[in-house]
């Protein structure tokens, strides 16, 4: 305890005298914000770029990574420490993305030592961004009838198909794909998962656009890219066991992007009854009983839900295997966050149903642009049903 | 606040599911009913509970108790409730006990509260009445002066374990108009007292629930708990306690339930396969599950935030009895649906689970009421 107090001391002293003073308070609100880091990266606000390579430069932007690849080698205990001191400071992460949420923890289980060495401090210094080459035009749900074709040739593999939902495909350096490299094995068993740099020849990226009006993911066409073998991660044709670890960290990155928001909104009261009040469903501050009933069920299904991770991450932290309650994160609070955007847009009432234009505040338009993009998020990832019988499979042992 | 049991609190679950298993099947509650004991529980399991040291988990060693908290009293409620043993827990251990232990003076406390830890005395709390529905400062029965003590009148109903108790904490109006949250007074009343009416409710869960008739009840000034006209916050704060002990009790039957229904699906076999291969099922197992899983959380935070004395406590009391009011209805009504016509018949014990699930839910406050208490406590 007392080391983890020095270091709690010692992590908050180098933060007030690292950290921006710009950078303090400032939060993300959009999806798509925030630094990502990669060849085209943007820092806004600038002060993001100073930020990034001082907590890079200790590691920080991975904290539990082992130093030896450039992570922060900080035990679990010590990196919640710092996770709360930047929290007390109001600092924005330095560094987020698919790179420090998925690849990299798959990388650190299944990769080799060269593997490591390749691609972690890239990911640690946000100089690489990476996308996901999972969902396949005929291959959604169903991801492991997926056809992407992977043919050996000498020490490579010639790599033809397409991609979708490759979230920012436009904007990354290297995507982690799931290819077919045995069309006669079953469906499972002929898959495997590689490491592609998207700057080869033969790969081109098309932007999708949403009902949102926005375009967050692309497709992505594979045709004769050269790949060498040696980007393999785990064995050849034995991919689907890391493509479902890697969806065990993005579930994971999905609740927490869902369920952070507590902190947030704690401190000001309840935002949906303001907004409540402000389009005119209050009376002396009193909000209607229906709006306040469903209020009222959407707070505290948020609140349960935050009790649940934090359930599970205090067990974790006590030593126990994961619990079944982590099944239940993704479809949850993909669920919860829907049922909230409905629920704002209908307290906006004719408000928030603007698309651009005057007559609509721009938090209005953000509000209707983000209940449409909110539509996809028990799609993304796997969707609502295919997450309850997963559910039913492993937790319940329901039979086929 | 950690959401995790202590080495302490899982040994704690442990004896008492082994001892639930053993000397409390689900068939002892089938018996007390059939037996039309007037009771609704044992008395000689309830002592062997008190010697387990279950009943002073909530009391200070001071009257014999194990000076623990909440998080520990549902360990044990939430493994009673996985086979709907109907002990006077909530009645003694968090109501009227906790009224005694908060409000009581040294002299009543003595007199009290060493008995009821050990099993010997038994005790309800009397605050619901007719029109007061979940509002605690709903009370209309009248404490009115009567030279240096009080004469009580008034109706009181779903007195838990009332017609077993030695004596009654009854919620009387000694000031203000009936719905007023001040001028509240405590008083314990001894069971055999001139003008009070004892009456045994028959509700569907077959517990003890007693509808109590006070005519003109005297008692003197030592019969008063707490500061005159004060007592509501005392009434608030032991049905609180009360909540999350109903709450997790709730945990463990609808789990139990939800578990029995599980195995159902395995075993029961209709066009050929088990029925727990359709879709149709599979979903809505996986929904309860996790409306499970969330009351497991809400229940645990609501624990350790009242032991804690944190002040979103009050807000995690409501979200606990919310949620576990919804899933209980609908984890039960699946239950009954999901065994089909045999979950129909009285002979299957599911039906038990039903029962409980609405009685409990209709306990502090339905999960309508619990949103509308939310929103209160929220300022909106």
């Amino acid at each position: 305890m007392a080391d983890l107090d020095a270091f709690r001391r010692e992590a908050r002293q180098w933060l007030e005298e690292n950290a921006p003073a710009a950078l303090r308070g400032h939060s993300f609100g959009s999806e798509g914000d925030g630094n990502w880091g990669g060849r085209r990266a943007t820092f806004d606000p600038p002060e993001m770029e100073i930020w990034l390579e001082r907590m890079a430069g200790r590691g920080w932007t991975a904290p539990t990574w082992p130093a030896e690849y450039g992570g922060g080698g900080l035990s679990g205990e010590e990196a919640k420490a710092l996770r709360a001191e930047m929290a007390a400071l109001e600092l924005p992460p330095p560094l987020i993305g698919f790179g420090l949420e998925m690849i990299g923890p798959t990388l650190l289980r299944y990769g080799t030592e060269e593997q490591k060495r390749q691609h972690l401090p890239g990911i640690i210094q946000g100089k690489v961004r990476w996308c996901q080459g999972y969902s396949e035009p005929d291959a959604g749900s169903d991801l492991a009838s997926l056809q992407m074709k992977a043919v050996r040739d000498g020490d490579d593999f010639l790599i033809s198909g397409t991609k979708v939902w490759t979230s920012y495909g436009d904007l990354s350096d290297w995507i982690f794909a799931l290819v077919r490299t045995d069309p006669a094995a079953k469906k499972q068993e002929g898959i495997t998962f590689i490491l592609i740099d998207m700057e080869s020849p033969g790969v081109s990226v098309w932007p999708i656009k949403l009902i949102s009006g926005k375009s967050p993911f692309c497709e992505t066409r594979f045709d004769e890219v050269r790949v060498p073998a040696a980007n393999v991660l785990g064995e050849i044709n034995g991919g689907w066991s890391v493509a479902k670890a890697l969806l065990g960290y993005e579930r994971n990155m999905i609740a927490d992007t869902f369920g952070s928001g507590r902190k947030k909104t704690g401190r000001k009261g309840s935002r949906l009854a303001a907004m409540a009040r402000r389009y005119g469903l209050a009376e002396n501050g009193r909000v209607d009983p229906v709006t306040r009933d469903q209020i009222a069920a959407v707070e505290m299904d948020e609140r349960a839900f935050h009790l649940t991770v934090q359930r599970s991450r205090d067990a974790a932290r006590a030593g126990h295997q994961p619990g079944p309650e982590s099944s239940l994160f993704k479809v949850y609070a993909t669920e919860l966050n829907k049922d909230r955007y409905e629920l704002m847009v209908g307290l906006a009432g004719p408000q928030g149903l603007g698309w651009e234009g005057p007559g609509f505040e721009d938090d209005e338009l953000e509000l209707t642009r983000q209940w449409l993009r909110s539509r996809g998020n028990s799609i993304e990832g796997g969707t609502s049903e295919v997450q309850l019988n997963i559910i039913a499979k492993r937790v319940l042992g329901l039979p086929d | 606040m950690q959401l995790v049991l202590t080495e302490d609190q899982e040994l704690l679950a442990k004896t008492a599911a082994d001892f639930v298993n053993e000397r409390s099947p689900v068939a002892r509650v089938r018996e007390l009913r059939d037996s039309d004991d007037a009771d609704g529980f044992s008395r000689a399991l309830w002592k062997e509970m008190a010697e387990l040291g279950w009943v002073g988990i909530p009391f200070p060693e001071s009257h014999g108790g194990a000076d623990m908290g909440l998080a520990e009293m549902a360990v044990v409620l939430e493994e009673l409730g996985r086979k709907l043993a109907p002990e006077p827990f909530l009645s003694n251990c968090l109501l009227a006990g906790q009224v005694i232990l908060r409000a009581g003076s040294e002299a009543q406390q003595q007199a009290w509260l060493p008995g009821l830890v050990e099993g010997e005395k038994l005790l309800a709390l009397a605050h619901q009445e007719p029109n007061s529905r979940f509002d605690l400062a709903a009370v209309a029965t009248r404490a009115e002066r009567d030279g240096d003590g009080w004469r009580l009148s008034g109706e009181k109903i779903a007195v838990l374990d009332g017609t077993a108790a030695d004596a009654l904490v009854v919620a009387a109006r000694t000031a203000g108009d009936d719905r007023d949250r001040a001028g509240i007074s405590l008083f314990l009343v001894p069971k055999d007292a001139p003008g009070l009416q004892l009456e045994r409710q028959h509700r569907i869960d077959s517990r003890n629930a007693a509808r109590i008739h006070l005519d003109g009840v005297a008692v003197g000034s030592d019969a008063q708990l707490g500061v005159e006209g004060e007592g509501a916050s005392i009434l608030e704060e032991v049905v609180d306690l009360a909540t999350v002990g109903l709450c997790a009790e709730m945990l463990g039957s609808m789990s139990e339930a939800f578990e029995r229904t599980l195995d159902y699906l395995k075993q029961r076999v209709q066009f050929g396969v088990p029925i727990g291969s359709f879709q149709a099922l599979k979903h809505r197992a996986a929904e309860m599950f996790i409306e499970i899983e969330l009351c497991r959380s809400a229940v645990m935070g609501a624990a350790r935030a009242l032991d804690e004395g944190a002040p979103e406590a009050q807000k995690l009391v409501s979200l606990a009895k919310a949620r576990c009011s919804d899933a209980a209805i609908l984890v039960t009504n699946e239950a009954v649906q999901m065994f089909g016509g045999i979950g129909m018949t009285d002979e299957h014990e599911i039906g038990f689970f039903m029962k409980r699930a609405r009685v409990a839910e209709l306990t502090f406050g339905d999960a309508k009421y619990h949103r509308d208490r939310w929103a209160r406590l929220s300022e909106y």
